[in-house]
């Protein structure tokens, strides 16, 4: 449910406080603001932040310093009559047709502690049940796999329904028939069974149900991940056709392994291109950019993306992340990597690059990225778009996005652009960053601390 | 022989039982349940109306619906779309897309004959 003005004006003010009695407290003690941040292992220049309520403060680092501070949460936080407040000011609001006496609600609160709890803990709930239904609501409308379970489901039962109307209403029916019809009874309805029981099963989050209702895609990534989307096979001159072999039983569906097959064959083209040996010889004199490497062994951007996103897993290194999407934007290829979340379903967060890139067909985008809104853990987006060959005339051809992560962990130095970031979601409903022009959902997150 | 319809199904069940009551009622039936070449099937056999599902195996009933429209020979053909119960977007994106009519998972089967007969006019 979204978070009316006047609740959020409540929680703000609420937040705002806790800054200043931080600060407070911690000059009350006698600390500086530089022992206080050790302590709870966060920058001076981020406990300053808070302290002058420019950052939300919550969870373990609101734990860790009251704890610094030798006082309770509460104290912080104003304690849980404010809550209560926020709790009866927001049961308000969104009930505002029963004409709540709004200005009187410490009173209420004062007067009647049970009922105002009563009251609280029923917006709360009704929060929270609100929260689900647009999960729900969500994943129905982008989930393509329970989507496509759902039709699976359907189709049994309209084949049921219309066998069964058949049987039932058809007078004169051929005894044949008949003997057919039930025969094709007895299997649908098994069928229908073992479906119901694994769409229960992927609703209720099963992980091995989920997996046999997995999209073609999603099996393609699952085996690529296992793998860490290094194929030594393929490095090492094998045939994409054996590649498949070797991977068969890790691919359930035809349509995976037509899949797999289009993947193995411009992996072995992109690896004949930029063999692993030169490749880590490259990287070593220019890092993970994959301008220099396009240039270094003459390919096109997108296929040094891919090789690079492609290299050997190493233990203690984040490998690079890679995201390619169709020319309607659909994702068709997730590698994650660290700090960079890439949703399962649906589209990402409109801002990424990769989307900026569709727009601008051939052109170069880099940019330094942040999930976190305070460009922690920043990561360098490399994107462009492409025509997929073969090439047409006929206003048909596919356009493909492919966009790089390459986390800062992983570069050999700092980026040059330490002092700014692009602050960028995963998706709308898991992103915290307002305002947001291109917001499409509201955030789940929007009430948390 | 009565009108031609095409059905575009890949649940064997269906198709085994809308043959049925369509046969029964006089129509010509023809079956077909690959997605990939089911442009060329309708552009072989001309029916007078398709039945045509969302989900099929290679090709989903969205773009072999653009295609249908997008040709002369088929731009007008009714095509009758078989949508899932709750799954209102398929809707709305056949109904963008030029369906005929839709009809959504499950269904009974004098609906099927009725909207057809109103599909060729009789």
């Amino acid at each position: 449910m979204p978070e009316t003005g006047q609740a959020t004006r409540s929680r703000a003010q609420r937040d705002a406080m806790t800054g200043t009695r931080i600060r407070e407290r911690r000059m009350m003690l006698g600390l500086r603001q530089s022992d206080l941040a050790r302590r709870v292992e966060i920058s001076p220049s981020y406990l300053n932040l808070i302290e002058h309520n420019r950052r939300r403060i919550g969870g373990k680092l609101l734990v860790d310093l009251a704890g610094a501070l030798s006082v309770d949460i509460s104290a912080l936080t104003h304690g849980a009559e404010a809550e209560q407040l926020d709790q009866l000011s927001e049961a308000a609001v969104a009930g505002a047709a029963a004409a709540p006496e709004l200005e009187r609600v410490e009173e209420f609160l004062g007067r009647f502690p049970g009922w105002a709890r009563l009251v609280g803990l029923q917006q709360r709930q009704i929060s929270h049940l609100q929260r689900q239904i647009d999960s729900m609501a969500d994943r129905l409308s982008h989930d393509p796999a329970l989507s496509g379970a759902l039709h699976d489901v359907l189709s049994k039962v309209t084949a049921i329904q219309s066998t069964a109307t058949i049987l039932a209403e058809t007078g004169d029916l051929d005894p044949e028939w008949q003997e057919k019809f039930i025969a094709n009874l007895s299997v649908d309805s098994t069928e229908l069974a073992a479906r119901s029981a694994a769409l229960m099963g992927y609703l209720d989050g099963s992980a091995e149900t989920e997996l046999s209702l997995a999209t073609p895609h999603e099996e393609l990534e699952a085996y690529l991940a296992d793998t860490g989307f290094h194929l030594p096979l393929l490095e090492a001159g094998g045939a994409p056709q054996a590649q498949l072999s070797a991977v068969k039983e890790a691919l359930s569906s035809p349509a995976a392994r037509d899949l797999a097959l289009e993947y193995f064959t411009r992996y072995q083209s992109d690896a004949r291109q930029m063999p692993l040996a030169e490749l880590q010889e490259v990287l070593a004199q220019t890092g993970p950019d994959p301008a220099k490497i396009a240039a270094q062994f003459g390919t096109d951007l997108a296929a040094a993306m891919r090789r690079l996103a492609s290299l050997p897993p190493e233990p203690g290194q984040p490998g690079l992340g890679l995201v390619i999407c169709d020319g309607s934007g659909a994702l068709i290829l997730r590698k994650s990597t660290d700090g960079f979340v890439i949703p399962r379903f649906g589209t990402g967060c409109a801002f990424w690059p990769l989307y900026r890139a569709l727009s601008q067909p051939g052109r170069a985008l880099r940019d330094r990225v942040s999930q976190s809104g305070d460009g922690d853990r920043a990561s360098l987006a490399y994107a462009i778009s492409m025509p997929v060959p073969p090439m047409v005339f006929d206003g048909r051809q596919p356009m493909e996005a492919t966009m790089l992560l390459v986390p800062e962990a992983a570069l050999p130095s700092p980026a040059l652009e330490q002092d700014r970031f692009l602050a960028i979601g995963a998706t709308c409903r898991s992103c915290q960053i307002e305002p947001c022009s291109a917001r499409r959902d509201a955030s789940v997150l929007r009430e948390s601390f | 022989m009565g009108h031609h319809v095409l059905l575009i199904e890949d649940e064997p069940n269906i198709i085994e039982a809308m043959r049925f009551i369509l046969s029964r009622d006089g129509w010509q039936v023809s079956c077909h349940s690959d997605g990939a070449t089911a442009v060329q099937v309708v552009s072989d056999l001309r029916p007078d109306v398709v039945v045509l599902d969302v989900m099929l195996p290679n090709r989903n009933g969205f773009d072999i619906l653009r295609d249908l429209r997008a040709e002369h020979a088929t731009a007008a053909l009714p095509v009758l779309m078989l949508t899932a119960k709750g799954q209102a977007k398929d809707r709305d994106r056949a109904e963008g897309l030029g369906a005929s009519a839709f009809m959504t998972k499950p269904f009974a089967n004098a609906e099927v004959i009725d909207q057809l007969r109103s599909l060729v006019g009789s």
